[in-house]
């Protein structure tokens, strides 16, 4: 068994630095890695290029990293919710790249998997195609869009082993297990980090192959974002 | 005239048995409610989920459940969680049978604009544009007139577009309406809504062939 076991989020993010280019897993607030986010507040890094679907909440989720100006450009499919963000976007602080979410998926994907770029439908004949690469095949029209090119991955899991294996719960999966091993470094967090042999390997969503770093997060808060319940009746 | 969810009602009479279906933010959402409880139809959200459920009971919330709104919701026996990358693949590879998305123009070719308006704070397209470019099957729910009174059915989109020539069937609280190569045809009026009261709301080129009926809600 190769190891990725580190000992704790310090470690984990060992190498960052400004100016760097990171993915940050999650949907909205929910599969975030709320520890290595609040590493990076602490640890202060600039000029950060970020790749994330969504840019948090002025208070949670990347929106901690906007409060401290760390953020230089943002590549998001919807960044509403967010008033720091907007104030942000609006004064030509913070570049804002939006981009499709099915394409924001597969750019990540294709950096896993080894594709340079991936041609498609999304976009097409509207300002998100605009100077970018078009081709027709059986009659249909494609935009290229190529593959990201990032310095770490921040993923969070529910479980994972010492192995680097990990194992998602609900939608809290979205695009962490698209972002293992898109970057250089992959530092996953999880909510339990269980002994090896543990996990089934049948069940396992993502290999630990994929991950370089993994490491049991001090504590989540898992804010939820839209609380929505019916009565009982 | 039909209010939201009387749209909504309409355009639940759209889904059948066997259908995946994806339900936008809005009007959109409130089709579930309607879909007749005697067949078979599985709701998948762009997130990462096939087989919504309604919301919780209070109490049993639970953070990493949600829908694409960023909704605390349930799943239904069956249901599935995946990926974002393996959701879009349901969605571009043509998997989903159903789009039922909210608009704020549409033009007689089929262009949708959904997602920007110039000079205003954008939030960005979301799923939006994956879901147009690729769904066989997109239906529009929205109002015939924004809240100036001006058509939302139009010969050209003026805002920023979403997808071009993609929309097939328009349900507004005025008419039920199909996109064909010479325009929007009329196929039915909302209950108490006059062909002329169409006609008035509709900037682009409408297409009135013969009696035309009166919805069946």
């Amino acid at each position: 068994m190769i190891s990725k076991k580190v000992a704790n989020v310090q470690e984990a993010l060992k190498g960052v630095a400004d100016n760097m280019t990171f993915m940050f897993g999650g949907f909205g607030l929910s599969g975030i890695p709320e520890n290595s986010i609040a590493e990076l507040v602490r640890l202060g890094v600039k000029g950060l290029k970020c790749i994330s679907n969504n840019a948090g909440v002025d208070d949670f989720g990347l929106g901690l990293l906007l409060q401290g100006k760390q953020i230089d450009k943002m590549t998001s499919s919807y960044v509403g919710e967010n008033d720091e963000f907007e104030r942000q976007m609006l004064s030509g602080e913070l570049e804002v790249e939006l981009i499709p979410q099915g394409t924001l998926a597969e750019r990540c994907r294709a950096a896993q998997a080894g594709f340079p770029a991936v041609y498609t439908p999304a976009g097409y004949g509207t300002e998100v195609a605009e100077g970018k690469e078009t081709r027709e095949f059986d009659g249909k029209m494609y935009v290229l869009e190529y593959a990201f090119k990032a310095d770490f991955a921040f993923v969070k899991a529910w479980k994972g082993d010492e192995a680097g294996n990990l194992v998602f719960k609900g939608t809290a999966r979205n695009f962490n297990p698209n972002m293992c091993g898109a970057a250089k470094i992959t530092v996953a967090e999880v909510e339990e980090l269980v002994p090896v042999g543990t996990l089934d390997p049948n069940q396992i969503h993502i290999p630990g192959i994929f991950v370089k770093r993994i490491f049991q997060g001090e504590r989540y808060e898992k804010r939820i974002e839209q609380r929505t319940v019916r009565q009982r009746d | 005239m039909l209010d939201k969810n009387g749209i909504a009602k309409r355009i639940a009479k759209e889904v059948q048995d066997g259908y995946y279906v994806n339900l936008g933010i809005g009007i959109p959402t409130l089709v579930a409610n309607y879909v007749r409880d005697d067949i078979e139809v599985e709701f998948q959200s762009e997130n990462g989920v096939l087989g919504m459920g309604p919301f919780p009971f209070e109490g049993d919330e639970d953070a990493d459940i949600i829908n694409a709104g960023k909704q605390t919701i349930t799943t239904l026996p069956g249901a599935s969680f995946f990926d974002s990358a393996t959701s879009f693949s349901m969605i571009r590879g043509q998997h989903v049978d159903l789009t039922i998305l909210g608009a704020m123009e549409v033009a007689e070719n089929g262009d949708i604009a959904n997602w920007k308006i110039p000079g205003k704070m954008v939030k960005g397209m979301g799923g939006a544009m994956d879901l147009v470019a690729s769904a066989e099957n997109i239906i529009v729910a929205m109002m015939h007139t924004n809240r100036a009174g001006a058509s939302k059915l139009l010969k050209r989109c003026s805002l920023p577009l979403t997808g071009v020539g993609c929309v097939k069937k328009i349900v507004t609280n005025l008419a039920v309406l199909e996109v064909t190569a010479n325009g929007f045809k009329l196929l039915e009026r909302a209950p108490g809504v006059s062909v002329d009261d169409i006609k008035n709301a509709t900037e682009g080129t409408l297409i009135i062939e013969g009696d035309i009926p009166e919805m069946n809600l």
